[in-house]
C-alpha cells in the first residue's frame, strides 16, 4: 500500500505491536539536556536501573548556559546546580556531554544536525518540544516528556500510538525576502496552535523543496507551535549535500548503502493523508507576530487586528486579552510599533545562514541608539564559523551584542531577560506571556527582519531601510 | 504512578484558551531537580492578580480544572503536571489539550478529559453559579459527570491508558516485558547508523 514518508519511518521502528496497545518503537537517537533530565535520572536511580544504550545517547547544556563571559562563575547557583547534576548524570551512567564552554556545545536541536547525528529515517527524541526540528531531514522526531525521557534511557524505545498524517504543501516561488520562518509563521497563522494535534506535518511542495536545510529546519522547528507531534520533509540530494562528510554521517560504502535506504523514503505516489493544506508561496509575506500565542500573526504590511476580527468567542477573548498584554490598539500599522530589545538566536534561527541574512541587513548600519541587540549563536560551532567569516566583527561594528551560544532569551532561564513592559523583536519560536522575562512582549521574526528591526527601532524589513 | 479510577470533587473555572505549559509553570521554575514543590508555582504570573479563581477561597479544594481549547500546548515541560498535580487538581476537562502534555499526564495520573466546546461552557457556567457543586471525571467509564446541571459527557480514553490509570501500572516495567523483542531489533539494525561515541 502507498505510504508516506512519516509511515514507512514508523513502520521501520517498531519493535512490538500488538492490538489495543500502542506500538512500541525503537528510538534511534536521544538527545538531553539538564532542565528535563535530573528527574528522569532519579528514577532510574530509584528503580535500579541502567541506561541500555548510551552510545546512542548525547547531551548538551543549552537552557541554562549564560552567553556572556563563560571564564566566570554562573551567577545563578540554581542554575549552576542544574548543570552540575547533569554532569554528574551523565558521568554515572556513561553518556556523552557537551558541557559549557565546550567547542561542540550548543542548542540540543542545533548540534545533531551539525554533527550529522540526525539522519534519514531516523526516530530522534529530546525531553524538548522542538525537537522537530530533526524532522528536516526526513527524520521522525518528536519531544518528550520527563517520565518518556526516563522511558528512553531505561530502554532504548517509547510505547507511542499512530499518528495521523497531515501534509501541507507550498507551492511556487517564495517573493525576495521571504525567508523559512515566514512560511512557518504564515502556515501556523493558517491552521492555528491546534491545526496539527494529533499529526505528523510533511511539508512539500516546489517552495519547500528550494529551501536551504537550514530553511527547513526553521520550517520543522515549529510544527509544535501548529500543535503538530512532529514535522518531515523528504530527504532529497540537499539533505544528503548537507550530510556528506559531517562528523556522524556515513562514509564510504556505508554512504552509498545509507543512500539507498534513503531515496526510498519518500511519500509514495497516491498516499493518502488525513488533512491537507496549501499554501501559494507568491502570497507569503514577512510575518510579525501581534499577539501571544504563534498563530496571531500578520504580515509585516498589515495593522493589529481587532478582536472583533475572529468570528470564535474564545479567539475574540483571546485577542482582547493578548492585546491587552502587549500594549498595543487594534489598528495599528505593524511597522510602527517601537522595540526596546532585538534577539537573534535560538533553534529556530540560530544557525549560520540565520546569522549571515542578519550580517547582510547589519552590514554597515547601526542599531538604533534606543534598542538592545543580542545575537546568540545557537552552538559553539556555529559561532566560530561566524567568526571565521567575520561575521561578529559586522555586528559588533553595527552595535549589536556578539554572545556565546545557548538558548538565552529564547526563554529566559539565564540572565537575558525582557523587563516587565518591554517589547522584542525576536527569531525564536514563542511569544507567550512572560516567555522572555516576565511582563515581556514578544514578536517573532525572520533574521531578516529582527536585524531590519533593530536598525529601524520599529518593525521593519530590510527593503525599508535603502 | 498511583492508580487513578474516579475523581470526585469541586472543579475550578479557567475561562482561558490556549494556555500554554510555560503560563501553568513558568522556566523560572525549571531549575528545580527534584519532582516535588512546583504547585506554589502554578500559573505563577496570573496568579499576581488578585482576582484570578486560583486566588482567594472559592476553588481552593478544587480538584477538577475545568479550562478552555488548546490546554497545555508549548513546551514539553512535565513540570506543568506536576505542578497540576502538587496543587491538588487530579483532572483537567478541556475541548483539545496539546499533545505532549496529554501524554505527560497520564504517565503522571492526570487525567486529561477532553470533552466538547459546550460541556465545557456549561461547566464554567454552573461552577461559576455555585463553587460548591460536584463534578465527578471517571476513567472506568470515560465520562464526565455534573448531576446539578444533568451533565454526563463522554472523552477518549484508549483502552491501554485506561488500563494503566486504573492500575497504576508503570510503562517501563511493561515494555521491558518484551526485552526479547528489544534486543532482536537493535541485532537487525543497519550498522551504518550513527552513535554518539
Ligand atoms: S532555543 Fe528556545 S525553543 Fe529552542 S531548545 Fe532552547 S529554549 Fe527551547
Amino acid at each position: 500500500m502507498a505510504q508516506t514518508l512519516s509511515q514507512k519511518v514508523w513502520d521501520r521502528h517498531v519493535v512490538h505491536a500488538a492490538d489495543d496497545e500502542p506500538d512500541v518503537l525503537f528510538i534511534d537517537l536521544h538527545l538531553v539536556h539538564e532542565v528535563t533530565s535530573p528527574q528522569a535520572f532519579d528514577g532510574l536511580r530509584l528503580a535500579k536501573r541502567g541506561v541500555r544504550r548510551p552510545d546512542l545517547t548525547l547531551a548538551t547544556m543549552d537552557h541554562n548556559v549564560p552567553t556572556t563571559d563563560l571564564t566566570i562563575p554562573v551567577a545563578d547557583p540554581i542554575s549552576q546546580k542544574q548543570m552540575d547534576v547533569l554532569a554528574e548524570n551523565c558521568r554515572e551512567f556513561g553518556i556523552r556531554l557537551f558541557p559549557m564552554g565546550h567547542r561542540q556545545q550548543g542548542i540540543v536541536h542545533i548540534i545533531g544536525p551539525e554533527q550529522g547525528l540526525t539522519q534519514p529515517g531516523m526516530t530522534v527524541v529530546c525531553g524538548d518540544s522542538h525537537t522537530s526540528t530533526h524532522g528536516a531531514f526526513g527524520a521522525l522526531a518528536f519531544g518528550i516528556g520527563t517520565s518518556e525521557v526516563e522511558h528512553v534511557l531505561a530502554t532504548q524505545t517509547l510505547p507511542q500510538r499512530r499518528p495521523g498524517t497531515m501534509a501541507v504543501t507550498v507551492e511556487g516561488e517564495l517573493p525576495p525576502g521571504v525567508t523559512a520562518k515566514d512560511v512557518i509563521l504564515a502556515i501556523i497563522g493558517r491552521i492555528g496552535t491546534g491545526g496539527g494535534v494529533g499529526n505528523v506535518i510533511e511539508y512539500r511542495g516546489s517552495a519547500i523543496r528550494a529551501l536551504s536545510m537550514e530553511g527547513r529546519m526553521t520550517v520543522c522547528n515549529m510544527s509544535i507551535e501548529g500543535g503538530a507531534k512532529a514535522g518531515m520533509i523528504a530527504p532529497d540530494d540537499t539533505t544528503f549535500a548537507y550530510l556528506e562528510g559531517r562528523e556522524h554521517a556515513p562514509k564510504g560504502k556505508a554512504w552509498e548503502h545509507a543512500l539507498d535506504e534513503w531515496r526510498s523514503l519518500g511519500t509514495d505516489a497516491g498516499a493518502a493523508f488525513d488533512k491537507e493544506v496549501e499554501l501559494d508561496a507568491a502570497a507569503i509575506e514577512p510575518h510579525v507576530s501581534w499577539g501571544t500565542n504563534p498563530a496571531q500573526v500578520v504580515p509585516i504590511g498589515a495593522t493589529v487586528p481587532s478582536p472583533d476580527d475572529f468570528l470564535e468567542p474564545s479567539a475574540r477573548d483571546a485577542a482582547a486579552r493578548a492585546l491587552s498584554y502587549m500594549g498595543l490598539t487594534a489598528g495599528t500599522a505593524m511597522r510602527d510599533i517601537d522595540v526596546d530589545t532585538v534577539f537573534i538566536g535560538s533553534c529556530t534561527n540560530g544557525r549560520i545562514e540565520d546569522l549571515r541574512a542578519a550580517a547582510a541587513v547589519a552590514e554597515g548600519r547601526r542599531v538604533a541608539g534606543s534598542v538592545r541587540a543580542l545575537i546568540v549563536p545557537g552552538s559553539m560551532a556555529v559561532k566560530a564559523q561566524a567568526e571565521t567569516e567575520g561575521l561578529d566583527r559586522i555586528f559588533t561594528a553595527a552595535g549589536f551584542e556578539w554572545r556565546e551560544a545557548g538558548c538565552s532569551m529564547c526563554l529566559a532561564m539565564n540572565p537575558d531577560k525582557l523587563a516587565p513592559g518591554e517589547r522584542a523583536a525576536s527569531t525564536s519560536n514563542r511569544n507567550f506571556e512572560g516567555r522572555q522575562g516576565p511582563g515581556g512582549r514578544t514578536h517573532l521574526v525572520s533574521p531578516a527582519v529582527a536585524a531590519a528591526t533593530a536598525v529601524a527601532g520599529h518593525f521593519a524589513t530590510p527593503g525599508d531601510l535603502d | 504512578m498511583e492508580a487513578v479510577r474516579t475523581i470526585t470533587g469541586t472543579a475550578l473555572p479557567l475561562r482561558r484558551s490556549d494556555v500554554d505549559t510555560d503560563q501553568i509553570i513558568p522556566a523560572e521554575w525549571l531549575k528545580r531537580v527534584e519532582r516535588t514543590g512546583f504547585g506554589e508555582g502554578l500559573f505563577d504570573a496570573w496568579r499576581k492578580d488578585p482576582t484570578f479563581p486560583l486566588n482567594g477561597s472559592t476553588y481552593r479544594d478544587a480538584s477538577i480544572l475545568v479550562a478552555g481549547p488548546n490546554f497545555g500546548t508549548g513546551s514539553s515541560r512535565e513540570h506543568a503536571v506536576w505542578a497540576l498535580m502538587d496543587y491538588g487538581f487530579r483532572a483537567v476537562v478541556s475541548p483539545r489539550f496539546g499533545d505532549i502534555f496529554r501524554n505527560n499526564s497520564t504517565k503522571a495520573g492526570l487525567v486529561p478529559a477532553q470533552v466538547d466546546d459546550d460541556v465545557v461552557q456549561r461547566l464554567w457556567d454552573a461552577i461559576e453559579a455555585d463553587p460548591s457543586i460536584e463534578v465527578t471525571v471517571d476513567v472506568e467509564s470515560g465520562r464526565v459527570y455534573c448531576a446539578a446541571i444533568d451533565l454526563d459527557a463522554p472523552f477518549p480514553l484508549d483502552e491501554h491508558t485506561r488500563h494503566r490509570l486504573l492500575e497504576g501500572l508503570d510503562d517501563i516495567g511493561l515494555t521491558l516485558q518484551h526485552a526479547d523483542a528489544i534486543s532482536a531489533y537493535e541485532a537487525r539494525r543497519a550498522d551504518w547508523l550513527p552513535t554518539t561515541a
